[in-house]
């Protein structure tokens, strides 16, 4: 049998480097390798330093989603120490990383994954036009006005995390800003701005109206706003049925408060299983790294310098008693039991993009209550003693999905510090078995025309699951 | 005037810092001063092929480059190879590629302490080999060697910070389209002058805390963090407190130290970042520029003049004694 191999790179509006090999025969791709071609070796940075430094030098790993690393940094500190933050502390820590998250999915939708509809070879389309109006690149209405909003929101931030992106604002003990009310009465004008922009431009109606859907038909009837102009493109190119993952998700639980999560912990196979780790493992197989297979409590990040023929990515392949995971804002809303997420389960890029847009429109709403019960009186710090020796792991929600932190110390230093991204889980290269990343196994019979060397359906499947590539590799 | 964008060894938030550029936005500004990206990794539409041909022909020569940005460190790692990052789907290094890139610049601009000095990248161990532009940590020399000039006569213009505020890369760039920036404009360290001609102790709001030395102990109190929570403002260059981040921020007016994260060097401070390390008691980094028994003198001299608003403030979390201004004589 004939194929042709291409390569498609560099791969620009994701997040990082990120290079995909494909194996083409008949029209299709028969085999996908997908490799992150950067290594700066952030867990190694970290070790022998001061256990406190870890929530300045992680959140640099990455840019768009500073504050899930930070926030996972806080947490494994605090599990390490045994420390409890301050409960409205914690609530304010969710509120800002919720701002970080809707960011993500803002700039995603906008800057990186639709502007792709607006291409020349769309020609022709009956919504072509109007793609080209909203989403082209730099030009369209609905990137100037995401970016323009963007802007106004991170004032949240600015007001109670200094800057955006590499806050130290988030700390074991809470948050290191209390507000005052006159600071709540701002964060939610800051919020209403959101929500009005959101409803008539992204939903074109109420976002309670978008999150009363429950059923796929319910969805594809949706109409309005810049997400309806994404449901009939996705009807009429049937993203639906392209990039279908595995079914398999995980979250590790979005907004850790002191009454329970935001959004719920858990695994999704063939129905909803609690969330248990034990049987988590980084492959190093196809990955540039030595050593052997191990837990991340116990796992090493040594390159391989010589960069063998064998392996292809410097990502690791996290596996979940054997089987890859897909993660992201589908997977955390799946779990948090909303019924359109649970309908969507097992879907394609039209389901990631559906996923994201209902993480937002609920994000939205989740931070509004939390602001609502926020008692400006409250203590939102209780400062953690310093850690002599201890053991944490910080699990949390990024906006791309799971992230997990795990952290041993030893002498007041750390001794271990290993990190999985959301996008480790998805983008992950073949394990021992040979089995395929997420992203990989969905690539396959994706449709390639003749010719094509950089194809569209393939870029679509790709930004589907808004890859983070730099926390990928750390 | 036109600029192309890399992104080498460092996290994108420099790009994510620049999309809160506001009054106006980022696009509507590049509008207004005629600067426009021939490619951007997260911005422009081009993919693979097409940006592949973009990039060959720049390097050719074939179209010329006005401003060539880089953020992030470049790796030359592993075994000077530059293989720890690869300019994806060109089979080059991005250690080769900006090596035959800035030779067509008019102007070379690293954006973030990365593409300055190495930065975060070069932390730890420095395990990728990464190094700045034209900086290796303080040591002038890095990817370009330290005489390197551009066309116009200047170095690589270091737009250090991390991550950079928006402000201070789109004034630069604006600044180069208005051909109005000069060697003279930059500092010691190639940083410009319009940001780096402030520490960011001015108008921290704990300035008065500061003069009295009412120091907070913990994160989260209200005091001057320089005595104990490692806050360098009074050495860190940057106009962090006079124009604000994100609408009305900064690190110290959020309650964390400033970390100095536009000098060269900060990733390794030697000390928790936010610790003070103290010999005797006495903070061992205090401002540069004053002698050292002069500021312990004025120290000692105004902690037992501290009022008692100010000491009583500075280890609470929210303001508790209010200011009592005098009765307007009548
Ligand atoms: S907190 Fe830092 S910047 Fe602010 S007054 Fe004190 S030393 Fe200066
Ligand atoms: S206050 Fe200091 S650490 Fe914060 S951004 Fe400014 S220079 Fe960097």
């Amino acid at each position: 049998m004939t194929g042709t191999r291409l390569i498609v790179g560099p791969f620009n509006r994701v997040e990082g480097d990120l290079e995909v090999h494909l194996d083409i025969a008949e029209g299709r791709v028969r085999s996908a390798r997908v490799n992150a071609p950067l290594y700066r070796g952030f867990e190694r940075m970290l070790t022998g330093r001061p256990a406190s430094d870890a929530l300045t030098i992680t959140p640099r790993i990455c840019g768009i989603c500073s504050i899930s690393q930070s926030a996972a940094a806080a947490r494994a500190l605090a599990d390490a120490g045994g420390h409890e933050p301050a409960p409205a502390g914690a609530a304010m820590a969710a509120l800002i990383h919720a701002i970080e998250n809707v960011s993500d999915h803002l700039v995603h939708f906008n800057l990186f994954f639709m502007p792709d509809f607006a291409r020349p070879a769309y020609a022709g389309r009956s919504w072509h036009a109007r793609a080209i109006a909203r989403f082209t690149a730099e030009q369209g209405a609905a990137p100037r006005a995401a970016i323009a909003m963007r802007a106004e929101l991170m004032h949240v931030l600015g007001l109670m995390a200094g800057k955006w992106p590499h806050t130290l604002a988030i700390q074991p003990g809470g948050v290191t800003r209390a507000p005052g009310p006159r600071d709540k009465v701002r964060i939610a004008a800051s919020l209403a701005a959101f929500r009005r922009y959101l409803e008539a431009e992204l939903f074109g109606a109420p976002l309670e109206d978008f999150v009363a859907l429950g059923t796929r038909e319910g969805l594809m009837g949706w109409d309005r706003g810049d997400a309806g102009l994404f449901l009939e493109i996705a009807a009429d190119l049937d993203l639906d049925a392209l990039g279908r993952g595995s079914g398999r998700y995980l979250s590790f639980g979005a907004y850790p408060l002191a009454e329970g999560h935001g959004f719920a912990p858990g695994i999704w196979k063939d129905g909803l299983l609690p969330l248990d780790l034990g049987g988590l493992c980084e492959d190093l197989s196809h990955a540039w790294m030595l050593g052997g297979a191990a837990h991340p409590s116990e796992g090493q990040t040594l390159p391989d310098e010589d960069m063998r023929a064998e392996a292809y990515s410097w990502c690791k392949a996290p596996r979940l008693d054997g089987l890859g995971y897909e993660t992201g804002a589908l997977a955390r809303q799946v779990m948090a039991g909303h019924p359109l997420a649970v309908a969507l389960a097992g879907g394609g890029v039209m389901t990631r993009v559906a996923g994201r847009l209902l993480d937002l429109a609920r994000t939205q709403i989740f931070m509004e209550d939390l602001l609502r019960w926020l008692d400006p009186a409250a203590e939102f710090m209780r400062p953690a003693p310093k850690i002599r020796e201890g053991e944490g792991v910080g699990l949390v929600e990024a906006a791309r999905g799971a992230l997990g932190h795990w952290l041993r110390v030893e002498n007041g230093r750390i001794a271990s510090y290993q990190i999985v991204a959301p996008t480790t889980w998805n983008f992950s290269p073949r394990d021992a078995s040979g089995t395929p990343g997420p992203l990989e196994a969905a690539l396959e019979g994706v449709p390639v025309a003749e010719g094509k060397t950089t194809p569209l359906a393939v870029q679509h499947v790709v930004r589907s699951f808004d890859p983070c590539m730099v926390c990928t590799v750390h | 005037m036109n600029v192309l964008w890399l992104q080498a060894s460092g996290c994108g938030g420099c790009t994510m810092s620049l999309l809160c550029a506001e009054s106006p936005t980022l696009f509507d500004l590049f509008e207004g001063a005629g600067i426009r990206f021939l490619w951007h990794p997260s911005l422009s539409e081009a993919t693979g092929a097409e940006a592949r041909a973009l990039l060959e022909a720049v390097a050719a020569g074939d179209i010329p480059l006005d401003v060539l940005c880089v953020e992030g460190a470049i790796a030359r790692g592993p075994k000077g190879t530059g293989r720890f990052q690869m300019l994806s789907g060109t089979g080059r290094s991005m250690l080769d590629w900006v090596g035959r890139l800035v030779p067509r610049a008019r102007h070379v601009v690293a954006v973030g302490s990365c593409a300055a000095f190495g930065g975060v990248t070069s932390a730890g161990g420095n395990p990728s080999d990464a190094a700045g532009l034209q900086y290796e940590g303080a040591h002038p020399g890095g990817i370009l060697p330290p005489e390197f000039r551009d066309p116009t006569g200047l170095p690589v213009i270091n737009v250090a910070g991390c991550p950079t505020h928006p402000d201070w890369v789109t004034e630069t760039l604006m600044l180069l389209a208005a051909g109005a920036m000069g060697p003279e404009d930059l500092d010691a360290l190639a940083r410009p002058r319009f940001y780096a001609e402030h520490l960011v102790h001015h108008g921290c709001p704990r300035n008065e805390f500061y003069e009295y030395k009412a120091s907070a102990t913990a994160l989260c109190e209200m005091g001057c963090m320089m005595e104990h929570l490692g806050c360098v403002g009074t050495q860190a260059v940057g106009d962090c407190n006079i124009r604000p981040w994100n609408g009305q921020g900064s690190c110290t007016r959020a309650g964390y130290p400033c970390i100095s994260c536009t000098a060269p060097e900060f990733e390794e401070p030697r000390h928790a970042f936010t610790e003070t390390p103290k010999v005797a008691g006495i903070p061992v980094g205090l401002p540069s520029d004053m002698p050292k028994a002069w500021f312990m003198a004025l120290a000692s001299l105004s902690k037992a003049a501290t009022p008692e608003r100010l000491a009583k403030n500075a280890t609470a979390d929210r303001i508790e004694v209010l200011p009592r201004p005098g009765k307007p004589r009548g």
